[in-house]
């Protein structure tokens, strides 16, 4: 009997999509062969306030293109201007911002896991992973007042401290998240249910993540070593970590790597703390900035880019971001081609799509 | 203990007619398309194509300036992904982006105003 051929919708509006993203699914009866997506239902033209705002109020809107990456996104702009006029920030600022972007990933992180246990309908892992969340995020709002949007960044360091009784308080919190997580890994790493919902499902070789573009923790469960905080930026230059590759590349993999990367932040939080110098927490900057510059994190999806460009005016010429979601949705693309048409939620979660991100 | 400091960035301006050639002598060395970026600067288009070589991280640009009626020719044929960046510039942009592998025809982003912003919202300053 022929195979019957159809395209199906999916999305924007999905259980498991919190944000919209819409795929045009072509299937040969249950398998996917091609996968085409259409963004765009929540652009906002947050790159174009730049011509309208001034660069220090700019810090503001970076940090709002999306709120689970929003501290990443401030510092990210941040560095880029500072590089541009030349500022050198306090190395205590340094350090704090690390801090602060390592407490962001593991936040992300365990929202994603949340997610994805939701997602395979492992309910109370779900729970249990949003729970343990909810001890950094309190952390977040301890040491920055709010619990997403932090808004401490700013052109030249930080406004707020993380005084001796908070980091007490961080260093509890992240004992207490590593050992109540090593639970959480066992169920994600031994149950045999999770087992057969990740294994062997939605593979990508090495090369084709490189070929594609991925980034972060979706290209390194592939063994793409390459890390951006590898690079130095913060305080990443005086902490000792490797990035967390996997060679496997299946969806297990992606969980895999993205679980021994809390851990990873864990032990980046001890270090950063157990070193943090003393000094100042900004420098004043006087003038605008006139020049270019690409600055490169790595955010809790993967390498974002942020390109400035100004000319010694208030406001500048041109921000660019580009976010991890859009240089993995190829790569999600990809994964799809061949898949069951059951496996396409989770497929589409194991990329941690960041759609406010990508849209900007 | 110490990391890999990153080189500095490179940007290297290069002629339109070059940007393939280019292209393609950045994939046989192994290096990734990381993203392309449209400018609009003095009544031209800047196009950035930046690439990183992951084993060193350095990150170079290739940078074309053109006008804004000069068609300039898609490099998906080299690097199929791009097709995103591409759609991307020629939608929100108007650039001139000529072949691309999967072209959403100014529909990538389904928002309801009018596009391309620029140069329109330039002169409208």
């Amino acid at each position: 009997m022929a195979k019957k051929r159809s395209v199906i919708p999916f999305g924007p509006q999905h259980p498991v999509l919190p944000e919209p993203i819409h795929l045009d699914l072509m299937v040969e009866d249950e398998k996917v062969i091609k996968a085409i997506p259409s963004i765009g239902f929540i652009h906002r033209g947050l790159e174009s306030l730049v011509r309208k705002k001034d660069y220090n109020e700019m810090v503001y809107v970076a940090e709002r293109t999306c709120g689970i990456c929003s501290f990443m996104h401030g510092m990210g702009y941040c560095e880029s201007v500072e590089h541009i006029m030349g500022v050198e920030v306090p190395v205590r600022a340094r350090y704090l911002r690390t801090v602060w972007c390592e407490m962001s990933r593991i936040h992300s992180h365990l929202l994603w896991l949340g997610l994805l246990a939701d997602g395979f309908g492992f309910e109370s892992l779900f729970y249990q992973c949003w729970r343990i969340r909810e001890r950094i995020l309190d952390m977040v709002e301890l040491t920055t007042g709010g619990r997403l949007i932090s808004s401490v960044n700013k052109v030249g360091g930080v406004i707020r401290d993380i005084e001796p009784d908070m980091q007490t308080a961080i260093l509890h919190a992240v004992k207490e998240i590593e050992k109540e997580l090593r639970v959480v890994q066992k169920t994600f790493m031994n149950d045999y249910s999770v087992e057969s919902r990740l294994k062997g499902v939605g593979v990508l070789t090495k090369k084709e993540v490189l070929e594609l573009g991925c980034t972060g923790p979706f290209a390194r469960a592939s063994g793409a070593n390459f890390d951006m905080r590898v690079r130095g930026y913060g305080a990443y230059a005086d902490l000792d970590f490797d990035p967390i590759i996997s060679p496997v590349g299946d969806s297990y993999a992606r969980c895999d790597v993205r679980i021994q990367e809390i851990f990873q932040s864990i032990d980046l939080i001890r270090q950063a703390l157990g070193q943090l110098p003393d000094g100042d927490l900004s420098v004043p900057v006087k003038g605008n900035p006139d020049g270019e510059y690409f600055m490169r994190v790595e955010q809790p999806r993967g390498e974002a880019v942020y390109y400035v460009r100004a000319s010694g005016k208030k406001n500048l010429d041109r921000l660019r971001i580009r976010t991890p979601t859009f240089a993995n949705l190829p790569g999600l693309c990809k994964t799809l081609e061949g898949a069951d048409y059951a496996d396409i939620p989770l497929l589409i979660l194991t990329i941690d799509p960041c759609i406010s991100c990508t849209e900007r | 203990m110490g990391r890999v400091v990153c080189p500095e960035n490179i940007l290297e301006e290069i002629p339109a007619d070059i940007l393939l050639r280019k292209v393609i002598e950045k994939k046989k060395d192994g290096q990734r398309l990381v993203q392309i970026c449209a400018s609009y600067v003095g009544g031209k288009y800047e196009l950035s194509y930046s690439f990183s070589k992951d084993s060193t991280y350095q990150l170079t640009t290739l940078r074309i300036v053109i006008d804004p009626e000069t068609e300039v020719p898609s490099i998906t044929e080299i690097i199929p992904h791009a097709f995103f960046h591409e759609n991307e510039m020629k939608e929100l942009f108007g650039v001139k982006v000529i072949g691309i592998n999967v072209d959403y025809k100014d529909k990538l982003y389904r928002i309801k105003e009018e596009t391309p912003f620029i140069p329109k919202e330039k002169e409208g300053e």
